[in-house]
């Protein structure tokens, strides 16, 4: 009988330690293992590893589930949150009249560099992703969204619809940024929960096209288009958030031309990867 | 005060009229296991449970986003992606990293195996981190863990080298400088 000789790659060592290797490699991987005994204490280390981790945790899935978390105090609560939403809004009206009346004495200040811009988007976008229950303050459905982020910022907004890349707009909020101005971020979701937001500020820096920035996991395109600058934030995947980002650009442009759309862009891609 | 302002809009967004479903009985079903998945990779029982509790809140909302498959699979890429969403705003804060159980007394009792392993653990990336525990502890196949992270078999397999070569090496003794600050 033929042995196979194929030497025994470490991606192998892991599969056969996790029940992933394929059955007629698991003699050869035995094998190899008897007549190296390097590899085979590096298993033995691997198997204490999870012994140990599960020796650690295990025990959690025993533990009687917390009220909290049962399905049916999940659901109960879901008539009380109404009452906050409702303050909520309010809030939301106060904290965009102070930020309003804030930006109103700043609008002369000097341009700002778009490093500055693209950061400001990054500190809101990772302030914000994190806000599980209160990421926006006007959510999607409000008529009054666009109208009042447009009437703070000081320029037409438009939330694109990004439905073609699996993202659902959750809402938009208010921010203050440099120089007390106003800045508005939409934030939009996957259905497995990956955040994306938009963030939108006047910027006098020239027109431009869509520049990709990464830096400590996030990435970022920004682009500015009459006199107001947007920031797509989102996970570091170039091409993707490029899309998006070119889709969004689009939708912005026919917006301000209607009846002209072009799509030839060969950046507009519509799978979902 | 700050939380009068905001709106938990995603919350009442639970649909009233959703029929009882082996979809809710399913995601009972894996509340034990989440648990344990978040208490490993947040080390804290009320961050854990925190995660939990909104993974599901999360997972009732979307239930109409759920085109059938591994309901399991589905609730671990969601509190996934919390999780990182949470250690990205953590890593804009200052760290803040308590010195004092370094010196607790039971740094060579009983107690020791299950530190060092949790140390060990804290050490890594958090998308090596994902990838161990999903399938040391969760018993997820390769394949479900490419799905969970959104990357390929070879990533995964990737980040689970990394991770057992780095616990490896914690265990082995090549731990930071803080063990011999007495």
């Amino acid at each position: 009988m033929m042995t196979d000789n194929t030497p025994v790659t470490e991606e192998e060592l892991h599969a056969f330690v996790d029940g992933e290797l394929p059955d007629d490699r698991k003699a050869a991987v035995e094998a190899w293992l008897a007549s190296h005994p390097d590899d085979a204490a590096l298993i033995a280390a691997w198997r204490t590893q999870a012994e140990m981790i599960r020796a650690r945790y295990g025990a959690v899935a025993s533990e009687q589930v917390p009220e909290r978390l049962t399905l049916a105090r999940l659901m109960r609560n879901g008539g009380r949150w109404k009452g906050i939403a409702a303050a909520a809004a309010i809030g939301a009206f106060l904290v965009g009249g102070v930020a309003g009346w804030m930006g109103h004495g700043a609008s002369a200040a000097a341009p700002e560099p778009s490093a500055q811009f693209i950061e400001q988007a990054m500190n809101a976008h990772r302030l914000y992703i994190n806000e599980v229950r209160h990421p926006i303050e006007v959510r999607a459905g409000e008529a009054h969204l666009l109208p009042w982020l447009s009437r703070r910022v000081g320029a037409t907004l438009r939330a694109p619809d990004l439905a073609s890349f699996g993202l659902t707009l959750l809402g938009g909020r208010l921010l203050p940024c440099q120089s007390g101005a106003a800045a508005a971020l939409f934030m939009y979701e996957s259905g497995s929960g990956e955040r994306f937001t938009l963030y939108a500020a006047r910027l006098k820096d020239g027109q431009s096209s869509l520049r990709y920035t990464e830096n400590n996991n996030l990435a970022v395109v920004r682009w500015v288009e009459s006199d107001v600058g947007y920031a797509l934030s989102g996970p570091p995947d170039k091409t993707r958030l490029k899309s998006i980002a070119r889709s969004a650009y689009d939708q912005m442009e026919n917006r301000a031309a209607p009846g002209n759309r072009s799509s030839n862009d060969p950046l507009i891609s519509r799978t979902k990867s | 005060m700050p939380g009068v302002f905001f709106p938990e809009w995603l919350c009442c967004r639970l649909h009233r009229s959703v029929p009882v479903s082996s979809f809710r009985t399913d995601i009972e079903t894996a509340v034990p296991a989440l648990r344990r998945y978040a208490r490993a990779l947040t080390r804290n029982a009320e961050t854990a449970d925190d995660l939990v509790q909104e993974t599901l809140v999360r997972a009732l909302r979307s239930e109409h986003l759920f085109h059938g498959g591994e309901i399991r699979s589905w609730l671990f890429t969601i509190l996934t992606n919390l999780n990182r969403n949470r250690l990205r705003s953590l890593a804009r804060r200052p760290s803040v990293v308590s010195l004092t159980d370094q010196d607790a007394p039971d740094a060579s009792g009983p107690e020791l195996g299950g530190r060092d392993i949790e140390r060990a653990l804290a050490l890594l990336v958090e998308d090596q981190r994902h990838a161990l525990l999903l399938v040391v502890l969760e018993g997820l196949s390769y394949r479900e863990v490419a799905e969970v992270q959104g990357v390929p078999i070879g990533t995964v397999m990737s980040r689970l080298a990394r991770a057992r070569s780095q616990i490896k090496a914690y265990l082995d003794g090549e731990r930071p400088a803080l063990r011999r600050i007495k």
